[in-house]
């Protein structure tokens, strides 16, 4: 192969830091028992994230809403558990079908106008949606949630196991269709298509100098990154056994954002890393001062955002002597 | 006279009070090598955005292989071979050069929308992107962020982005704008050096250049279409040199 052809798809290889991290995923499960149902939550906003990634970061679409998405495969699972039937492999194909539904419709809405239209229509759907859910009471508990959504077991070729109150099948099922998810948004990335999604992102002008047609692309990445939503979504309601209007509510979509911040987008694994220092930060600043845990993140950020990130992570650089 | 490709119709564009473009007509033969000249603020880079769909024109048509794609989507444009380059660069910047070819190929190859399988699995992307890179002279710097390209490479991707995508009908506008003199004629080999059959639509300032490369010319003044001919017509023309080439011609002419 010549050198132009290896370099061509050396953007595609695998890289160790990604195997590692699959690696230290699986190994949480196996290692620290105990902690599944908080490692449950982390990968549940990593998996948001990731899906938010897809259109933030490789295709320079902001959100403020994108907890729609999340919050619709949310009550999808849990209504698909109460009223058809309790297996959660079936819940998660509807609850990331219907998300998908959503994300086809609302990605109209997002192709034309500037970043602050983009941000007030995506904010929109999101409220618009969570008042749905509040009036629709008879449908959707309104604002008691639904309450009592019962799994029924989860069916591997292992056996099938009931859903346990330590969270170990959950965390396991929730690991499995995050890195199911992560694996399919690698594919996607490094393909022409994904490049094409960067390019877009870049120069909307040249891409379709190029011939690439910059609508249609905008709305299969918007509907795959709904559906991903959506799986993240159908993954809380199940392994919780409880939606809530918590899940449309604007923090959702500003959390996912902070995460992506956190960890960084346009790489995919942003989302991963940032969930987990994030839910971490959370965990040990809200045990330490429940009440203030908030000032202590926005501290964290307002150091992140102007030291960078780069900077932040490579400590052995702070005391170096200035170029 | 041989076939016509791109062809406008009464091409008209208004922009509240100002016509950049007013009622032009003009056909480009197959394998044409046209120049499309005219003072500052003639409408030629407008007439570009028309052809290409970027803008959409107040009345008239544009025709390609007899065909009316006035209505066209500019990506659909481009899929058909009327594929531009901008005068001022219009990149990917976090993309490198590499991906912005291989990218370009992919979409002329039809095969831009694949999702599974990497860019550059197909075998057909790599030869394609490998003699353009050499052809402009990026091969050394094939892997880097095209954001962090000294001005001269980003030109010279600029136009090698337009060739990925094999035209039919090239519209080149000012491609050497900021080219270092003694590379600009190389840019015009490589151009020259395109199939017989793509026809050229190019602006250019440079006077010596349009003569050397361009067998056509069209001039434009506010807009409307002022005189058109071949090149020895046209710098012969002395309505043509009292408004644009005036001065400058005759200071060569004596220099």
């Amino acid at each position: 192969m010549s050198a132009v052809a290896q370099a061509l798809r050396a953007h595609a290889r695998w890289r160790w830091w990604e195997l590692a991290t699959f690696a230290a995923l699986v190994l949480s499960w196996l290692l620290l028992p105990g902690q599944s149902l908080l490692l449950n939550e982390i990968a549940i906003l990593a998996l948001f994230a990731v899906s938010l990634d897809l259109i933030l970061g490789y295709s320079g679409i902001v959100s403020l809403g994108h907890a729609a998405f999340f919050g619709i495969g949310s009550y999808a699972a849990a209504l698909f558990a109460k009223l058809v039937m309790p297996d959660p492999w079936v819940g998660m194909v509807v609850a990331i079908a219907v998300a998908a539904l959503l994300g086809a419709l609302c990605s109209v809405l997002i192709l034309r106008g500037s970043d602050l239209t983009r941000l007030m229509v995506t904010l929109g759907v999101a409220s618009i949606l969570y008042e749905l859910a509040n009036k629709l009471d008879w449908l959707t508990g309104g604002a008691d949630g639904l309450p009592g959504v019962v799994m029924g077991p989860l069916r591997t070729p292992f056996g099938a196991f009931e859903f346990d109150l330590g969270g170990r099948t959950a965390y396991a099922y929730t690991l499995f269709v995050l890195i199911l998810c992560v694996l399919l948004a690698r594919r996607l990335v490094h393909s022409p298509f994904g490049t094409s999604l960067q390019a877009l992102r870049d120069n909307r002008l040249r891409a379709a100098s190029i011939g690439l047609s910059v609508n249609a692309r905008l709305v299969v990445v918007y509907t795959v990154a709904a559906a991903i939503a959506g799986a993240a979504g159908g993954l809380l309601a199940q392994t919780t056994g409880f939606a809530s209007l918590d899940v449309f509510e604007f923090h959702r979509s500003a959390e996912v954002m902070l995460v992506l911040v956190i960890g960084g987008t346009g790489y995919l694994y942003g989302g991963i890393f940032g969930a987990i220092v994030f839910k971490l930060l959370h965990d040990l600043v809200s045990a330490w001062t429940p009440q203030y845990w908030n000032f202590w993140l926005g501290l964290f950020l307002v150091i992140l955002v102007l030291v960078g990130r780069e900077k932040l992570t490579r400590p052995w650089t702070w005391f170096g002597a200035k170029r | 006279m041989s076939e016509v490709v791109l062809e406008t119709r009464g091409l008209l564009k208004r922009f509240g009070g100002i016509t950049p473009t007013n009622d032009v007509s003009i056909q480009v033969e197959k394998g044409a090598r046209r120049a499309l000249i005219g003072p500052n603020g003639a409408g030629k880079t407008t007439l570009i955005n028309l052809l290409t769909g970027v803008l959409e024109p107040t009345a008239g048509s544009i025709w390609l292989d007899g065909q009316d794609i006035t209505q066209l989507a500019p990506h659909k444009r481009v899929r058909r071979g009327v594929v531009r380059t901008f005068q001022i660069n219009q990149l990917f910047g976090e993309l490198t050069p590499l991906q912005s070819l291989g990218l370009a190929v992919a979409s002329h190859l039809g095969i831009s929308g694949g999702w599974w399988k990497p860019l550059g699995s197909d075998a057909r992307v790599a030869p394609a992107c490998e003699t353009l890179l050499a052809q402009f002279h990026l091969s050394d710097v094939m892997n880097q962020p095209v954001k962090h390209l000294a001005y001269g490479k980003r030109r010279l991707l600029e136009i090698a982005t337009a060739l990925a995508c094999e035209p039919r009908v090239l519209l080149l506008d000012e491609p050497v704008a900021g080219v270092p003199e003694g590379e600009r004629q190389e840019i015009f080999d490589i151009v020259n050096a395109l199939p017989a059959d793509v026809s050229v639509l190019l602006i250019e300032h440079d006077m010596d250049l349009v003569f050397n490369f361009a067998s056509s010319v069209t001039v434009l003044v506010n807009g409307a279409v002022f005189a058109e001919g071949d090149v020895q017509a046209i710098s012969n023309d002395p309505r043509v040199k009292a408004v644009y080439l005036g001065e400058s011609t005759e200071e060569r002419a004596h220099g």
